[in-house]
């Protein structure tokens, strides 16, 4: 549990009956369009939407949860999301028809944080991680930002949006495992030259969680702040359940089990101890014989060692940057035009990319 | 027809009968974004204890045939924090709060209980014995009499007089009518039931459990009838003791059907995760079902299954005619 509180009602998001508009395949995944205004108008990039499945009488209790990945003006306001059908109640989704109306909640979570100050950005997706990157890219070119792309998948139908990347990006970068598009191999085998070669001020990424976290620890050796939307799997993705929860440091240092939908699904990388994931690390709040520590937590920044996993605390020397406020990121930009030469080590790079969701 | 929903629990009488279900209404505000608070019988909050709690590892959640495992673990911040920040939000929307306690040993109960008893707007203590007893080999509190009278006498005791304390009830158990039996006894004023049920699901592609924790708590629909039968049971060995029914409830019907059985309250849960104004809706139902069947009030029908003559003394002459 974080100290955040809910966003006031106005802001939060609502629960609509919305009116299928499309459902059309996009290589190896599915695109649905949904009329629902009021979604739509109070949408930010990285907020998700969440859907229940299998009509009135379903035996599918669990709402399902997707990143949207557009809104469009269009008949009062309609909100796009990309998923790909791999369960029963996603194959259901993928056979609704126009006029169809499904249950929704949304907008929910937390959008990404937007430089106030153009920057140099690097969208990096992988799989249909890369769907909620496409209404940011809009959003940050109307700041006056650059906007590089670099995606990945595991063929080139897994990589979503590269026409569109290609075409409305400074640059795009396309990375696939098996070499049908682009170069072969990893997102992760492309980033310092994509960072090299675009000055990277800022990166944002959305994808699975090896993905991200490998990110996370690159972007770290550069010094660039990196914003992650992470997908934890969530049963109500409006913050009542508590089983998306990753172990997240907050800005006191502690580190607490965060719900992914409430407080994320937009972290700051180095906030998420990516190597403590599906545990309870010794020293969250709340933990196994776990006390309160007013001392430690009060003098910890600074002296506080590296935590087990090696991953040091928001306390930590260049960690502390700034809240989840929308300046976060521009405080991080400052004095990082130039990225430090770090030789890039391999460690544990070499997961599938591809599988988001 | 205008159906008179009032329902009482213990002294406390409430506007009508539907409440939230424990653990799956979070403390409020996040359901407050999709309902008014004030609007149903009252709001059950998660589980509070005395200190803060992470829970288990993830995956703590997996899906099943009309329902769901989970396995949190109790993870909240404690009753301090409950008691700064919850509470008096609760309070300020004009919620009936049910404060659901937690605890490892009946001391940490009754610590709670006194420290609840304290705090403005609390309505009535649910009290949650599914938990490990520590000081009995980590035995569920609620799969014995003894341990489950000791948790209830001892928050009887620290509780302020005039504070209703409702035992939750395990379904997991031999003769739930026995434990039932032993709460009241040591002072429940009312009986929620059911808990979830104990279940596993294995992953056949990983050939391991699907929860971190290998076991958890089965709700939804899927144990609809063991409620019923569970308060069909404790109703009949109990008929004077109000009971909180839930389990598996998803619409009106499911609430009369459960109320039918002997619930003088209904609790939604499970059903919040894809539609969290679901208890507005169900309490919508549950007025046009009782409607539709000549009902006038909801008293006239707490465990009527249980008494085929009153059927029909209660409903009104025309669905009477078309029973007959």
């Amino acid at each position: 549990m974080t100290q955040s509180d809910m966003p006031d009602a106005q802001a939060g998001p609502v629960q609509v009956r919305g009116t299928v508009l499309t459902v059309r395949r996009v290589d190896a995944y599915y695109a649905m369009t949904l009329v629902a205004p009021a979604v739509a108008a109070r949408f930010r990039p990285g907020q998700f939407i969440s859907l229940a499945v299998g009509g009135p009488d379903t035996s599918m209790m669990l709402s399902r949860a997707f990143f949207i990945h557009d809104v469009r003006a269009d008949h009062g306001g309609t909100v796009e999301f990309v998923f790909a059908a791999r369960g029963r109640g996603t194959q259901w989704l993928a056979e609704r028809r126009a006029r169809d109306v499904l249950d929704a909640v949304g907008p929910l979570g937390r959008p990404f944080p937007q430089p106030r100050d153009p920057a140099n950005c690097l969208l990096i997706g992988g799989g249909y991680g890369s769907a909620p990157l496409f209404a940011l890219a809009t959003r940050l070119r109307e700041r006056r930002c650059e906007v590089d792309f670099l995606l990945g998948g595991a063929s080139g139908e897994r990589v979503f949006g590269a026409l569109t990347a290609r075409r409305t990006a400074r640059s795009a970068t396309i990375t696939t495992e098996d070499g049908s598009l682009g170069s072969r191999g990893l997102v992760t085998d492309m980033l310092d030259q994509v960072i090299h070669d675009g000055r990277t001020d800022v990166i944002y990424a959305c994808g699975p969680m090896p993905m991200l976290r490998q990110v996370t620890v690159l972007a770290r050796r550069y010094d660039i702040p990196v914003q992650v939307a992470a997908e934890e799997a969530m049963a109500c993705g409006t913050g009542v359940c508590m089983t998306c929860v990753l172990p997240v440091i907050g800005s006191d240092g502690i580190t607490r089990m965060t719900r992914s939908c409430v407080d994320g699904p937009v972290f700051r990388g180095e906030q998420v101890r990516w190597d403590d994931i599906g545990t309870i690390p010794f020293d969250a709040f709340g933990a196994p014989g776990w006390e309160p520590r007013a001392h430690r937590a009060q003098g910890r920044a600074g002296a506080a060692g590296p935590a087990p996993d090696g991953q040091p605390h928001a306390g930590d020397g260049d960690a502390t940057a700034g809240g989840r406020a929308d300046g976060a990121v521009t405080d991080r930009i400052a004095g990082n035009g130039k990225p430090k030469a770090v030789p890039i080590g391999r460690g544990r790079a070499a997961r599938r990319l591809g599988h988001g969701g | 027809m205008a159906v008179d929903l009032r329902s009482r629990l213990g002294h406390v009488e409430l506007p009508n009968p539907i409440m939230t279900a424990s653990g799956c209404a979070g403390a409020g505000r996040e359901l407050a974004q999709f309902m008014d608070v004030s609007r149903i019988g009252a709001f059950v909050t998660k589980s509070v204890m005395l200190g803060p709690r992470s829970g288990r590892p993830t995956p703590r959640m997996a899906e099943t045939p009309s329902g769901m495992l989970n396995s949190i673990g109790l993870q909240g911040p404690g009753v301090d924090a409950f008691l700064q920040r919850d509470l008096p939000w609760l309070l300020s929307r004009g919620a009936r709060t049910v404060v659901s306690i937690a605890g490892s040993t009946v001391a940490e109960y009754a610590d709670l209980a006194a420290r609840l008893s304290d705090g403005a707007g609390v309505t009535a203590i649910e009290v949650n014995l599914s938990c490990p007893n520590v000081e009995h080999r980590g035995q569920v509190f609620a799969a014995s009499p003894e341990d489950s009278a000791a948790v209830i006498g001892a928050v009887r005791g620290q509780a302020r007089y005039d504070l209703p304390v409702l035992a939750k009830l395990s379904p997991d158990v031999t003769d739930v009518a026995a434990i039932a039996k032993s709460c009241v006894s040591a002072g429940a004023d009312g009986l929620s039931m059911i808990n979830t049920a104990l279940g596993m699901v294995i992953d056949t592609d990983t050939m391991r459990p699907q929860l971190a924790s290998m076991t958890g708590g089965l709700s939804g629909p899927a144990i609809r009838p063991i409620a019923v039968r569970c308060i069909w049971q404790v109703r009949e060995a109990l008929p004077g003791v109000p009971i909180i029914g839930m389990g598996g409830v998803r619409t009106g019907q499911d609430a009369l059907e459960l109320i039918l059985a002997g619930a003088s309250m209904v609790s939604v849960g499970t059903t919040l995760f894809h539609d969290p104004s679901a208890c507005v809706r169900i309490l919508r139902e549950l007025e046009e079902e009782l409607s539709a069947r000549g009902v006038e009030r909801l008293a006239d029908v707490i465990g009527l299954a249980q008494q085929p003559n009153a059927v029909t003394r209660t409903l009104s002459p025309t669905v009477r005619a078309r029973r007959i």
